[in-house]
């Protein structure tokens, strides 16, 4: 009896891998609470009876990218790999190398649950659907140190406006009002976020959505210029160069704010800092509550395998199943893609996020609306000019050309 | 004056003189002098390195650098070796220390044995067009790996071998050739042409020549060139990671996953020990390897 | 008659030929070929992945309208000059202290080669770590009461550049100093000899005899040296990202691969890399005249 017993496992356990399809998963996911949460994805992978092969590879797009899009165009391409939602994928689509998922997304009803609808758009390429959304990202986060404040004596700010405004008694306590790093991507975000802050929503979608370059010349628009350019001398005393050197400053208190996206949040927890207590996080900058919906999506290269694409297909369906999408989000401290899920476990900055897109403030991220070259000459622009003392009319005539390049 | 005391006594005894006798005269006192103030320099980095893989992160982010620690704690190194997670793969650098071993090896002997037939050829047997192959091949020391991704990704596709170690190992020998090549020819050329003839009067031949006469004279040069292609060939990421696969990824991978992550917490502490690890094995070659450092014995035994 | 010498001047060397052939394959194939589907491709509009969709000099007349380019162009003149001088006098200098029957040579050699063995992304890190005004050494000199001691390089636009030599320097130059070292122990004794009899100070020999019997060496130094400079990146990524003040320590490289892979703009990053071999090119075609042209080895 005992010895069937150990016989039937002995088998299971030797057929099981040879049952199993395995499928090569690449990501850039690679720090503690980004890897604690890919684990779950496979975790719920392997236990589905496949396996997942692990290629995570550090260094967000500019080092992980090439290296993906050289395996699929070399011929060698892996089951699955993590794109950011938009239009990084895109030529891939078309040159007919991606695997189409509309059979997945109609037999799971991604067109019902997936939230916000903007996310399946990004996937969607001549009507077919070539992605899975897995996470949002949102960058349009102001975080305050309650101790500098504390210290001088004077409410912690509620919005941007007054953070300007208390800033000058900061700086007199020899505190940095603002912190910012000077790696280009941070120059640009702070920017992002006070787009939608200073110009508001309408302005904003006529922008980036409509394409409407009077706008994006016109009044509202300059007024984010000079909030911009006031906002660079605060940070003019800002000395380091990584995020979480910038974050660092914030928690020891050295600074007064940081505009930064919702992963800061992984530092302050890191540093034993607690939300409402330590410090204090504003989205949309406290003034107007949007967040922008940026974040990952998995797109699956074609295989010349039956076996893999059935696989592929069945990882599709799986990543945007609700217990993953709860398992996942919760390590990785972003927000589902769906809203009919449950996460009582989140903090109190990622509930006040949740309860944002629940009441639908949200847009679409920087990625699907521009394509990465138009974004990334809008960057080396933002680094002039945040580092720099160019004017902000002569800043927001150059903005403006790069826009229309991308038109 | 720093001048003059050098010059004299180094005149006295000169480079190749009997070992002085005085330890503390003042040409030794400038000499040994001058090289420990420049190896503070060199060192200051690594201790900072050191220290801060020496602590814990809380002590990191109060940020004296240059302190010691005030807790020592080895937790790093032992993360950064076994435990550092690159993905879902919680094993550390270990992970990778083979492959890079087994893709190294064979990339470095296979480099540098093609690039110094080639130096010899181009400088004993030149023959028509050899100065404009070599022209071209310095023009390719030029060019930023990056450019070439596309186009080597084409090549290895359709000679059928991308994805394979062997695909890797020739990436590495053509990226290695321009350099390596440069470095074996013209160090040969400096080998007096006398001893070339002499051993065609005597008969022999091309590769008798290069085994018998060019390989003893040139174990310094086979040095450098060792030093060069082990620092590249185990640092290298780029390659490693495009062109193999998961299982074969070299450990600069899981070093690139620790020390780049872009969003999510940074271990400094971890991130150093990490480096410090992978760097150990280029510093023992460096270290062994140094004993063939010696001025020219075959040259001398050849003359005879 | 002249079909049996035709054959035997190709049979002539073929041991040399056979042997050289994986070098002619990846002179022609790799090199020129790779550099030929540059240039072509830097005439389209490709993107993400390589289009045949030709736009003529466009992607060149944007590479030039943009002041990040020619800034780039600028700092890394600036930086390659004053590398390029530092690394090789260092490195001889270096190697000359070395070459003394000095004890613990290996020690020496290793410590001074250690840099050069450790990523750029964590050294760059240490660096600017040190540089910094708060927790480096100015911090560290200001604690020990002098309160007006100012060192900030990376901070500042006009210095940034000596900052990122600092690091560089520290880098690569012990490696120049093992290849200085390799020529001078190839050096023949006998030439020591005949300079010691002859009554010529160490320091003379050196500068009138040893440096010219090493030029081999030095053009050797000047070409892996200024290859290292020409695709200077990472260092430069880890410890400035191009800054401080917008561009002031931005290079070329840095342009080609932020436009070729988070740009997803190939054919602008193609036509920054054309222009980039192109001033290669008109370095290495005067000195390979002069190297090969007229005299023959011999």
């Amino acid at each position: 009896m005992k010895l069937t017993k150990l016989t039937a496992a002995l088998c299971a356990s030797v057929a099981m891998p040879a049952m199993a399809t395995e499928l090569e998963v690449t990501h850039w996911w690679t720090s503690g609470g980004e890897a604690a949460a890919v684990a779950e994805l496979a975790k719920a992978f392997d236990a589905s009876g496949d396996k997942w092969i692990d290629g995570a590879i550090a260094g967000g797009g500019g080092t992980a990218r090439p290296i993906m899009i050289s395996r699929i165009t070399g011929g060698d391409p892996m089951g699955a790999t993590q794109f950011n939602h938009g239009q990084q994928a895109l030529e891939l689509v078309e040159a007919g190398l991606m695997l189409d998922l509309t059979d997945v997304a109609e037999a799971n009803n991604w067109k019902e649950i997936v939230y916000p609808p903007s996310l399946l758009d990004a996937c969607t390429v001549d009507g077919k659907i070539y992605c899975a959304p897995v996470n949002i990202h949102s960058p349009e986060w102001l975080w305050l140190s309650n101790k500098v404040y504390e210290d001088i004596g004077i409410p912690v700010p509620k919005d941007w406006n007054e953070f300007v405004a208390t800033a000058p008694q900061v700086e007199a306590a020899g505190k940095i009002p603002l912190a910012l790093g000077n790696q280009p991507w941070q120059s640009n975000l702070a920017f992002g976020a006070m787009q939608i802050a200073v110009a508001g929503l309408d302005a904003w979608k006529a922008v980036n959505v409509d394409k409407n370059m009077d706008v994006a010349a016109g009044p509202e628009y300059a007024k984010v210029f000079q909030a911009a350019a006031d906002a660079r001398k605060l940070a003019a005393k800002s000395t380091v160069q990584d995020w979480n050197q910038a974050t660092n400053l914030v928690i020891t208190d050295e600074a007064a704010g940081q505009i930064m996206g919702d992963w800061a949040q992984g530092e302050f927890q890191v540093a034993n800092e607690v939300a409402g207590k330590d410090y204090t996080c504003l989205p949309g900058l406290g003034l107007n509550e949007y967040i922008s919906t940026g974040g990952d999506a998995f797109y699956f290269p074609k295989l010349d395998d039956p076996e893999k694409e059935a696989a592929q297909k069945r990882l599709a369906a799986l990543l945007v199943s609700p217990e993953v999408q709860v398992a996942f989000n919760l390590k990785k401290g972003s927000l589902p893609i769906r809203g009919d899920i449950d996460l009582s476990a989140a903090n109190d900055c990622m509930k006040k996020g949740l309860e944002i897109l629940a009441g639908g403030n949200i847009v679409p991220s920087g990625d699907m609306n521009w394509n990465p070259d138009v974004q990334k000459q809008a960057e080396d622009l933002m680094v002039e000019f945040w580092k720099s003392d160019m004017p902000a009319e002569e800043a927001q005539a150059k903005w403006v050309e790069i826009l229309k390049s991308g038109l | 004056m720093a001048d003059a005391s050098m010059t004299r006594s180094a005149a006295m005894a000169g480079p190749r003189g009997a070992k002085p006798r005085k330890t503390l005269s003042p040409r030794n006192i400038m000499l040994y002098g001058t090289l420990i103030v420049v190896c503070l320099y060199y060192l200051l980095p690594l201790w900072v390195m050191v220290m801060t893989s020496l602590k814990g992160m809380p002590e990191v982010r109060l940020g004296n650098i240059f302190s010691p620690p005030v807790e020592f704690t080895f937790q790093p190194w032992v993360k950064a070796w076994k435990e550092a997670c690159t993905g879902l793969n919680c094993d550390g650098l270990s992970r990778g220390f083979w492959n890079s071993v087994i893709i190294t090896v064979p990339s470095v002997v296979l480099s540098i044995a093609i690039a110094s037939v080639n130096g010899y050829a181009l400088i004993n047997w030149r023959f028509k067009g050899s100065d404009i192959f070599f022209t071209i091949l310095i023009f390719g020391s030029f060019i930023p790996y990056q450019i070439m991704l596309y186009p080597i990704v084409i090549l290895l596709r359709e000679a059928g071998i991308y994805g394979t170690l062997w695909g890797l190992v020739i990436v590495h020998t053509i990226f290695g050739m321009p350099i390596l090549t440069l470095l074996f020819r013209n160090y040969f050329s400096a080998i007096p042409e006398e001893l070339f003839k002499a051993a065609r009067v005597d008969g022999a031949g091309f590769w008798g020549i290069y085994f018998r006469i060019m390989l003893p004279m040139s174990l310094p040069i086979f040095v450098v060139a060792l030093i060069l292609q082990v620092t590249g060939i185990w640092n290298d990421f780029l390659f490693g990671v495009v062109f193999t696969k998961p299982d074969l990824y070299p450990m600069t991978v899981q070093l690139n996953n620790i020390v780049n992550s872009v969003q999510g917490v940074k271990e400094y502490n971890v991130n150093m020990a990490a480096t410090l690890l992978t760097g150990l094995v280029p510093l023992v070659v460096y270290f062994v390897s140094g004993k063939l450092f010696v001025r020219g014995i075959a040259a001398g035994a050849v003359k005879g | 008659m002249a079909e049996a010498r035709g054959r035997a001047r190709w049979t002539r060397n073929i041991s040399a030929k056979i042997a050289a052939i994986p070098m002619i394959a990846t002179a022609l194939v790799v090199f020129l070929g790779g550099t030929i589907w540059t240039v072509v491709y830097s005439f389209t509009n490709s993107k993400l992945l390589p289009k045949a969709n030709f736009v003529g000099f466009d992607q060149y007349e944007r590479l030039w309208a943009t002041s990040r380019w020619t800034i780039s162009i600028q700092n890394l003149m600036f930086y390659g000059v004053m590398s390029l001088v530092f690394t090789v006098v260092m490195g001889f200098i270096l190697a000359v202290l070395m070459d003394q029957k000095i004890r613990h040579e290996d020690t020496f050699r290793t410590i001074m080669l250690y840099p050069f063995a450790l990523s750029f992304i964590v050294t760059g890190l240490v660096w600017q770590w040190i540089l910094n005004p708060q927790f480096g050494i100015q911090g560290v000199v200001r604690d020990w009461g002098w309160e007006s001691f100012t060192f900030d390089p990376l901070n500042n636009p006009q210095t940034v550049l000596y900052g990122l030599l600092i690091a560089g320097l520290w880098q690569g130059t012990g490696f120049v100093m093992c290849l200085m070292l390799a020529g001078l122990r190839g050096i023949d004794e006998d030439i020591w000899k005949a300079a010691r009899v002859d009554g010529i100070p160490t320091w003379k020999t050196y500068v009138v005899v040893i440096i010219p019997m090493m030029r081999a060496v030095f053009i050797t130094t000047l070409v892996i040296v200024a290859s290292g400079i020409i695709r200077l990146y990472d260092l430069v990524v880890a410890m400035t990202s191009g800054g401080p003040g917008g561009n002031a320590s931005q290079v070329p490289a840095m342009y080609v691969y932020d436009y070729m892979f988070q740009a997803q703009n190939l054919g602008q990053g193609f036509a920054a890399s054309t222009m980039m071999l192109l001033s290669v090119l008109i370095v290495l075609i005067p000195w390979a005249y002069l190297e090969f042209g007229g005299k023959k080895h011999g």
